[in-house]
């Protein structure tokens, strides 16, 4: 079984973090493991990263949701290749973006990691990992769910 | 009021095209101005004759252009916002000023200089941002990986397949080999040399990447009155139009594209007021240079220009269509992934080349040429020209 690739964690060094009012509070419940995603207070439109207003009735209050942290990928691409430094080690990694079925609205760009490359697909169930940074971010990760 | 036929380009110029970072020691400014220069000489005017630049992609700096080109007013220096989205926008932007009488001969000049920045890792460049933030974390550090993510969605949905990326990058390919100025000259390639190609951001695989060059490209621009009395053959503006709906919005830099804006390139705006202006549709185009950073938005866009149906183009291009002698001859010098990238430039440039006859490639009376500029965030753009 030695033969089968598996995906890494994408390149920690390319890694910076930036966060504002408006996206916080996601980091903020990510460090408790907790995967939230935000709804606007007045008229319960859905939108991610939450930007200043609601496009639909420009409330600025959100109300964030604890999700279950089950998604469904809605696409993915597979770096096999290192173009800067300090890639080359872990290639090759898995860019993903995902849907929620218990959240539909709102999509999220992330990884899936310690998957079989030839496993994946659109459509493939995934579930959340908590991977706690030294800096003291926390990424939430994918990894396939048990089927 | 429209722009429609009002204004004409009357010169193009450009530098040789060179291999990323082989344009030194010429500067930055050193290659725009040639490209003017030789915009100008084309037309059979001076830099005297120039009052205005319009740019986009970040432009140029006109006080340095004027100092060392010895132009001697500026009446019109504008950009349109955003990145290679906009180079087709950008000759809407030169048509509307000299139509409202702001400037008279306007300069669109684009180009691009790879020696301190390589624009294929080009996102990793960019400050961390609350919204970028998501993308480092998962690795998206260029552009084409962030394509990628489009192109299985539309692989996903529609059942096309690499190989159809591949058509265009073997026919754009096969063009540049009547084209001598082309990087990939001298350069032939099959499906097998396509396959055998490293993936570098699965599905997308070196071939399906634009080229990374350096140099510029201009053309000039003035009423179609005037041009009637320059020198060349006039290719007049029918129509540019430049944006993007919401739906679409920071396209791959958000991801959150409504289901059936996400697997597009999103010009369905911006073709539908092109083909609205010109009053004409895309049975009428006779060739298009379409912005192709990577194959699989040249399917995409194929689409949304209305040259088949939505998710039909991996068949379109799988039946001839896009070669020379085919429905809708593509990319005729080569286009982005084997002739030159300058942001766009090459296929404005293309595009009044095969409106003058004049092309290497020359598709037999060509009337009306797209060329599409993006897909990007908000703005892409598109142009239509036409000759007498």
């Amino acid at each position: 079984m030695s033969d089968i690739i598996r995906t890494k964690t994408p390149p920690i060094g390319l890694f910076q973090f930036a966060a504002d009012t408006y996206t916080q509070p996601f980091w903020d419940a990510a460090r408790e493991h907790k995967l939230k995603m935000p709804s606007c207070s007045a008229c319960g439109f859905r939108r991610f990263p939450p930007t200043p207003f609601c496009p639909e009735c420009h409330s600025q209050d959100l109300t964030w949701t604890e999700l279950s942290g089950e998604a469904i990928i809605y696409s993915y691409t597979i770096v096999e290749r290192a173009v800067l430094p300090g890639m080359a080690e872990f290639i090759p990694y898995m860019p993903i973006v995902v849907d929620f079925p218990d959240f539909p609205g709102v999509r999220l760009v992330s990884s899936l990691v310690d998957a079989p490359l030839d496993a994946v697909h659109v459509g493939s169930k995934v579930r959340v990992r908590w991977d706690d940074l030294p800096d003291g971010v926390t990424l939430p990760r994918f990894v396939l769910a048990d089927d | 009021m429209t722009i429609k036929d009002k204004t004409a380009i009357v010169g193009v110029g450009a530098t040789p095209y060179y291999k990323r970072g082989k344009s030194q020691p010429q500067t930055m400014e050193e290659l725009v101005g040639k490209a003017t220069l030789a915009a100008l000489a084309d037309a059979g005017l001076k830099a005297t004759d120039v009052d205005g630049f319009a740019f986009f992609g970040g432009g140029f700096d006109t006080p340095t252009l004027v100092e060392t080109l010895g132009i001697p007013e500026i009446r019109f220096t504008a950009m349109l916002t955003g990145t290679g989205g906009g180079s087709a926008g950008a000759l809407g932007l030169a048509a509307s000023a000299i139509i409202t009488g702001v400037a008279k001969t306007i300069v669109v000049v684009g180009g691009m200089q790879q020696i301190l920045h390589r624009y294929g890792v080009s996102t990793s460049d960019y400050p961390p941002t609350p919204y970028n933030t998501f993308f480092s974390a998962a690795g998206l550090v260029g552009p084409g990986h962030l394509f990628a993510l489009l192109a299985r969605r539309h692989m996903h949905l529609y059942g096309t397949r690499r190989k159809h990326f591949g058509e265009i990058a073997l026919s754009n390919r096969a063009n540049a080999q009547n084209n001598p100025e082309a990087v990939m000259f001298g350069k032939p390639m099959t499906m097998e040399d396509y396959f055998n190609a490293p993936l570098l951001a699965d599905p997308h695989c070196l071939f399906d990447f634009c080229l990374e060059n350096d140099g510029a490209v201009a053309v000039v621009i003035t009423s179609s009155e005037r041009a009637r009395d320059l020198r060349q053959k006039p290719a007049y503006i029918m129509s540019s139009t430049h944006g993007g709906e919401r739906s679409w919005g920071r396209a791959m830099y958000w991801q959150g594209m409504s289901d059936e804006f996400y697997a597009s390139s999103g010009q369905q705006s911006v073709a539908r007021h092109l083909y609205e202006v010109a009053g004409i549709g895309p049975q009428d185009v006779d060739c298009a240079q379409i912005y192709d950073h990577f194959t699989s938005q040249v399917l995409m866009q194929l689409e949304d220009f209305g040259f088949c149906g939505k998710g039909e183009s991996g068949a379109f291009v799988e039946s001839g269509a896009i070669r020379m002698g085919g429905k809708l001859p593509l990319n005729t010098d080569g286009g982005q992934t084997s002739c030159g990238y300058m942001w766009g430039m090459t296929h404005i440039r293309e595009a009044v080349l095969q409106i003058r006859g004049t092309s290497t490639n020359q598709v037999q009376g060509a009337k009306i040429v797209l060329a599409t500029g993006g897909p990007t965030a908000i703005p892409v753009s598109a142009a239509l020209l036409r000759g007498e």
